[in-house]
């Protein structure tokens, strides 16, 4: 079997429960030792021995009420948080539907955000510019591109947002909830993006808390429960047995 | 296209460091000029105000006899705005970009690196400032100008160091921004900007110029209004002290930078 696209080995992650002063002083001093990983009590262990593995051109589906770990999961996946054990392996150019629109300035024009988004999540200069368009044309903000984003509506920035996620043509995408944005057209436009991804072979990680869409859009589905893996398998044998028990 | 190909699967980031550098620095330099009917000229007001008011006080009300007092005080003010404005601009880097952090896993200390550099376009409008009263004052280039442009790097990376160092630390202990500003209020009266560095005690002499603020104030002042090199110990002091604070502010940053989201 090819190497997977998205793996997690044992992963574990913890943050800090309180965060009296001298807690704070002596992480500091940790890890100032070189010793940042975290381990003993008094830990919140959001992620507890984590594995799985998304082959290329599947997609999974994470299920699980809140404070499951769902977002801890997908921050590792993005890469921008770092798990205390085990390991995250992403093959291929990664891109995120999370909080839309969070990185925007709002005094800069929307061509001017779409560069400086695609450049920090990691897209090469050559390929900004060779996507550039599409980004605008999915968008269908066309001359507002030129407006600073502080006089966009939420919509505008959402739509904005989503066109830089899914028009770089990256081999993985990862969704929070928002699989489609925007009023009703734009919303079907995503939903439409989403399935010709599944159909051009790219892997999805989705999570979702409705079970309508995991099964819709997921051929696996994971159920996280207080930070640990509750079911693993086909989306529409664990949806089906998350109702059962929720 | 090798660019299209697929990156490297260990790496966190595919991207280009200097192209995300660059969009960082000018959406600072955007959004703080394009709102502002007047532009750049604001960074010129603030040294020319200090300018005014400390020539006013040091030639009418405690006069030193010092000759071209203006083209001396920027020489100072000019360095110590710098330090004292990238250092708490970047100090509160990390916690400004917060959005940024939680969403994008970009290598984290280019964040506060592109605060500096962004300070240092100021800096650069600012030269011309000061080149424009040295000519006015009848000072003209000599061959140790061409020093300048090797102190000026070390001294970014004298900033570079102390803003990698308190922005990582701020994340954890939010009180860091209140320290920088302290210190700030104390360096403005700790570096030779109003008074001479020929002026020191010997006793302090050794103190001040391993303050890489104050040796590369005495340097400019000896290159451009002096004519003459900065002595060879101050030199190798200003790069010393640079380069050790930048090795230090480099390893405090990649050793805090792994909980930065944790904490944001």
């Amino acid at each position: 079997m090819p190497p997977a696209a998205i793996e997690f080995q044992n992963v574990s992650k913890t943050f800090a429960r309180g965060s009296g002063r001298r807690m704070l002083a002596l992480e500091v001093f940790r890890q100032l030792a070189g010793r940042w990983r975290r381990s003993g009590a008094g830990q919140f262990h959001a992620l507890d021995n984590v594995s799985f593995t998304v082959q290329h051109g599947r997609s999974l589906g994470l299920i699980g009420p809140n404070g499951a770990g769902k977002s801890t999961l997908l921050s590792l996946a993005t890469r921008v948080a770092e798990p205390d054990e085990g390991e995250v392996i992403v093959r291929g150019r990664l891109s995120s539907v999370l909080d839309l629109g969070a990185g925007f300035h709002p005094d800069l024009s929307g061509h001017e955000n779409l560069k400086l988004n695609a450049a920090l999540i990691g897209f090469t200069r050559a390929r900004i510019e060779q996507f550039a368009p599409n980004i605008a044309a999915f968008s269908g903000l066309e001359s507002a591109l030129d407006d600073p984003v502080r006089t966009y509506s939420s919509g505008m920035v959402m739509r904005l947002a989503f066109a830089i996620a899914v028009e770089l043509d990256p081999d993985v995408i990862v969704v929070d909830e928002m699989i489609a944005v925007g009023d009703e057209d734009f919303q079907q436009k995503c939903l439409r993006r989403i399935r010709e991804f599944r159909e051009q072979g790219k892997s999805i990680l989705l999570a979702s808390h409705s079970m309508g869409t995991v099964r819709e859009f997921c051929d696996d589905a994971l159920w996280l429960d207080h930070g640990r893996i509750r079911m693993l398998g086909p989306a529409a044998e664990v949806t089906a047995a998350y109702m059962r028990g929720v | 296209m090798d660019n299209l190909s697929p990156p490297d699967p260990g790496a966190r980031w595919h991207g280009e460091y200097g192209f995300a550098l660059r969009e960082l620095v000018l959406k600072d330099f955007r959004s703080r000029y394009r709102n502002m009917s007047l532009g750049i000229f604001w960074s010129l007001l603030n040294p020319l105000i200090m300018m005014g008011l400390l020539t006013f006080v040091f030639t009418q009300v405690f006069p030193t006899g010092r000759s071209a007092f203006p083209v001396f005080v920027l020489c100072g003010i000019i360095p110590y705005n710098f330090f004292a404005l990238a250092w708490s601009t970047g100090t509160a880097s990390l916690m400004e970009n917060t959005a940024l952090i939680k969403k994008v896993p970009v290598p984290r200390e280019i964040i506060p690196v592109a605060s500096v550099l962004s300070n240092l376009l100021h800096v650069l409008i600012q030269c011309a400032l000061l080149l424009v009263f040295l000519f006015a004052y009848g000072f003209m280039p000599n061959r140790y100008w061409t020093l300048l442009p090797v102190i000026g790097v070390f001294y970014v990376l004298f900033i570079i160091g102390m803003v990698l160092a308190t922005s990582a630390l701020n994340v954890y202990v939010r009180d860091m921004r209140y320290v920088v500003e302290s210190m700030n209020t104390i360096l403005f009266w700790l570096v030779p900007i109003f008074y001479g560095g020929e002026m020191i005690k010997p006793a302090f002499a050794d103190i001040y110029s391993l303050n890489p603020i104050a040796a590369l104030v005495q340097a400019t002042r000896n290159i451009l209004m002096e004519g003459r090199a900065p002595a060879f110990s101050l030199l190798a002091k200003l790069g010393a002290s640079s380069l050790i604070v930048f090795v230090l502010g480099w390893t405090v940053f990649q050793r805090l930078k792994h909980r930065v989201y944790d904490y944001l």
